[in-house]
């Protein structure tokens, strides 16, 4: 007999439109010359905002393409077998394996050919990224502007940093300029950069919501819910999505609505998810166990910060009093919001992110911690066995499995469901009928 | 040849010549993971700077630090610090390059005790104009923070005595280098590495006497390496010595190289300016650039082709520490380029240990290979 349910539940009101707005987002990519705009190709770690001032522009991001072709596992395997072919090896960046692959084999996972960018653009701090699009921009033989976004350790030297970053910021405003012949509406930037940090910022918002128990969200619907920011969050769509999806979070907090309504105890996940392997989201319900988000998904296109004690979204630059009046304004305001994301400190050192995984794990109420040890971004890996020991020794649980967000060859799922066994029943759970 | 074996001498036993150097100084010892570090500047302060290089050993204390698929080498030296065997050292010094060095060094930091640490942000956008500046405030900031730990200024007189000493340390390796071109070789590749591995981890004065004394002895040399088929090594760090010695052995001799114990560690000098710190800056933008920095365009296609043409290379070992993204980037590019050239290659994936026995097979297979072609 089942067991009556802890909590309310409901499906989400704009679960439909979070559908809408990212297939849009792909029709836009793919149609984009025919309706006469630029379309761009980059990460989406850096500054999809930056060609807003030169007028209509799709956005094609490297990461969420590589990940949309990894929920088609034959797709993905024909992508990266076309990239072993051409001597690549199998443990670069499983994104661009997918991406390169459907670039070699003019494929795209939403039917039809390759989008060819006009140039690519890329603002980012890893390894892979800046060679990435090097790659691309060789392959199209389209113009390629990096922007190298400065790490180190955090609070030294960050008025330099602050500098080389405006700096490239603007060399790449008068490089789109002239690669493409356009003029360059400042308007339209300090617009996208208003947009970009809101939606940043309300998505950060949102996913302090999930501190509520039981939580509004579980991380498998927010993989649905943070991807409109990791896309298009310098579009005013984005904006306006993310103000209306905080008052419908809000509502769900306060009239206790679960995602899990058995919800019994909480976890966080670490790393990217094993895009085609979701289920072990759901499988993970079966024992009462919500993953009420991760690092990963609330700071990809977030900021969370501590002010006042407390773990709150950051601040736009509207909340801090901050007006935008010049190209150079928006650069500034743009440098410090990047320089400050709890993504760029990840990718500087581990110990801020380590930190705010045993503080966060306070403040959101959760009893463990589950480490997808990434083959497919090495980035995320990083820092990653240090945050194992320090949660350890902070006393909280944690697991580890071995996987790769978007080749499927490299999970096996049998072991990691056991896995999830084992560690579900050190808490005493069982699954509920 | 007597020099050489000096060279040798100071590689293998280089915890000792560390520990023999500050007894004998009474003076500080920092160890640097990276060639991008501007040593000129931890010289200056009356520090010497040694590259912090793996022992080549297989090891399970990293495990709980870093994560397996971060390259062998990266995970080599975190392992030698976690096991005390450089516990003669007063400070670690990280220069932004890759994230698995950068996770190397961020545990060694944790977990083995250092009076001093320092992560510089060396920009991985050496193209851009941006670059100068940023690098020129990182290392003048770098300069004040030795200061704060010895407690006495650098100052510009010792900043030049340290230009100059590794300025000439950098051309005498050219000038041996040089020596390499000619139809006999008048040193191998293994003595080649040894040479510049010992640069790595002495005191460059002392490595400068000892590099003055061999280009005055090898025109004259009698015990010359044996000449065959003229090959290039392109690697991230190959200090794989036994691997050198197992090609050398068959019917080949290395050349050149594009490596960060070789070409790339010494090639370009710091050139003369006023302002010491933006010269020193320059030096390490303009340098041969590793691959996590050679974007927007491929800088390093034609240091190689150079090389490869002035060296009269004839094959190519293409040499991967395993997992390291940077390098796997360039690889089939790089292989494609030589084939253009008409240079055949063959790629090698290494890890902490060397199967001597399969890659004897496989170089000698491409050295048959490469004779019946050049016949």
């Amino acid at each position: 007999m089942a067991q009556a349910a802890k909590y309310q539940t409901r499906p989400l009101k704009l679960w439909n439109k979070a559908k809408e707005l990212r297939l849009n987002h792909y029709k836009d990519v793919a149609t984009a010359h025919q309706n006469g705009k630029l379309l761009v190709t980059g990460g989406t770690d850096g500054f999809s905002c930056l060609p807003a001032g030169l007028g209509d522009y799709a956005y094609l991001g490297g990461e969420p393409w590589g990940a949309s072709i990894s929920m088609d596992p034959k797709l993905a395997t024909q992508c990266v077998e076309a990239m072993e072919a051409r001597n690549y090896a199998r443990d670069m960046c499983a994104y661009m394996r997918n991406y390169w692959g459907s670039m070699y084999l003019n494929k795209s996972p939403f039917g039809g050919p390759f989008p060819k960018p006009d140039f690519c653009l890329q603002g980012g701090f890893c390894d892979s990224h800046h060679k990435w699009f090097q790659h691309v921009g060789e392959f199209f033989n389209v113009p390629y502007f990096g922007i190298d976004i400065p790490l180190g350790e955090p609070g030294v030297g960050q008025e330099r940093k602050q500098e080389y970053l405006m700096g490239q910021l603007l060399d790449a405003i008068d490089w789109m300029q002239k690669v493409t012949g356009r003029k360059y509406d400042d308007g339209k930037f300090i617009e996208a950069v208003n947009n970009d940090i809101e939606s940043s910022a309300l998505w950060s918002q949102i996913c302090c919501l999930n501190k509520a128990v039981p939580a509004p969200m579980d991380e498998k619907m927010m993989f649905t819910l943070y991807i409109i920011a990791v896309l298009i969050r310098h579009e005013k769509e984005s904006v306006d999505f993310y103000k209306e999806l905080k008052a419908e979070i809000q509502d769900r907090v306060d009239n206790k609505i679960a995602a899990v309504p058995n919800e019994t105890i909480r976890l966080m996940h670490d790393s990217q998810p094993p895009w085609y392997f979701l289920k072990l989201w759901r499988y993970l319900e079966e024992y009462g166990a919500a993953v009420i988000g991760s690092f990963y998904s609330f700071t990809l296109s977030g900021f969370i910060e501590k002010r006042d004690g407390i773990w709150q979204a950051g601040q736009t630059p509207k909340e801090r009093g901050i007006v935008m009046k010049t190209r150079e304004d928006a650069v500034r305001v743009l440098a410090e919001w990047y320089l400050r994301r709890n993504v760029t400190q990840e990718f500087s050192l581990p110990w801020v992110k380590n930190q705010e995984m045993v503080e966060w794990a306070k403040e959101w109420k959760v009893n463990g911690f589950i480490i997808h040890l990434n083959r497919g971004c090495e980035g995320t890996a990083f820092g990653q066995m240090e945050a194992r020991g320090e949660l350890l020794k902070s006393g909280i649980p944690v697991m580890t499995y071995e996987g790769n967000m978007a080749d499927k060859r490299e999970l096996n799922e049998a072991q990691t469901l056991d896995r999830i066994d084992a560690f579900m029943e050190s808490f005493g759970l069982k699954k509920k009928s | 040849m007597e020099t050489f074996d000096q060279f040798k001498k100071i590689f293998q036993n280089r915890h000792a010549y560390a520990k023999e150097w500050k007894a004998k100084t009474g003076k500080n010892v920092f160890g640097y993971m990276c060639t991008y570090v501007p040593e000129e500047v931890i010289h200056a302060a009356g520090i010497l700077p040694i590259r912090i290089l793996g022992s080549h050993e297989p090891q399970d204390v990293t495990e709980p630090h870093i994560y397996t698929m971060f390259c062998p080498f990266s995970r080599d030296v975190l392992a030698q610090g976690l096991q005390g065997r450089y516990n003669y050292l007063e400070g670690v010094v990280y220069a932004h390059s890759c994230l698995h060095m950068r996770q190397a060094y961020a545990s060694w930091t944790k977990h083995v005790p250092m009076k001093y640490s320092r992560y510089i942000f060396v920009p991985s956008k050496v193209q851009s104009p941006r670059a100068d500046p940023m690098l020129t405030k990182e290392i003048a900031d770098f300069r004040k923070s030795l200061e704060e730990f010895t407690g006495k200024k650098i100052t510009d007189k010792d900043l030049q005595n340290s230009i100059d000493v590794y300025n000439t340390n950098r051309r005498l390796m050219r000038q041996i280098y040089e020596m390499r071109k000619g139809d006999q070789p008048l040193i191998s590749g293994t003595e080649a590495a040894y040479m510049v591995l010992s640069s790595m981890v002495s005191d460059k004065a002392e490595h400068n006497k000892l590099l003055e004394k061999a280009i005055k002895e090898l025109p004259t040399r009698k015990d010359l390496p044996k000449p065959g088929t003229r090959l290039m090594i392109i690697s991230s760090i190959l200090d794989s010595i036994e691997f050198l010695e197992l090609v050398e052995k068959l019917d080949a001799i290395i050349v050149t190289d594009d490596v960060c114990d070789g070409t790339r560690y010494f090639w370009n000098e710091v050139q003369p300016e006023k302002d010491l710190i933006h010269a020193i800056a320059l030096r390490y933008i303009n340098r041969p650039p590793c691959p996590a920095k050679d974007w927007e365009k491929r800088s390093r296609y034609p240091f190689i082709q150079n090389l490869a043409r002035e060296y009269k290379v004839q094959g190519a070992i293409v040499v991967q520490q395993k997992f390291c993204d940077p390098h796997e980037f360039d690889i089939p590019p790089i292989m494609n380029m030589l084939k253009e050239m008409g240079i055949p290659s063959i790629f090698l994936e290494f890890d902490i240990t060397v199967p001597v026995g399969q890659f004897h097979t496989r170089v000698e297979a491409f050295l048959e290979m490469l004779q019946l072609d050049l016949v």
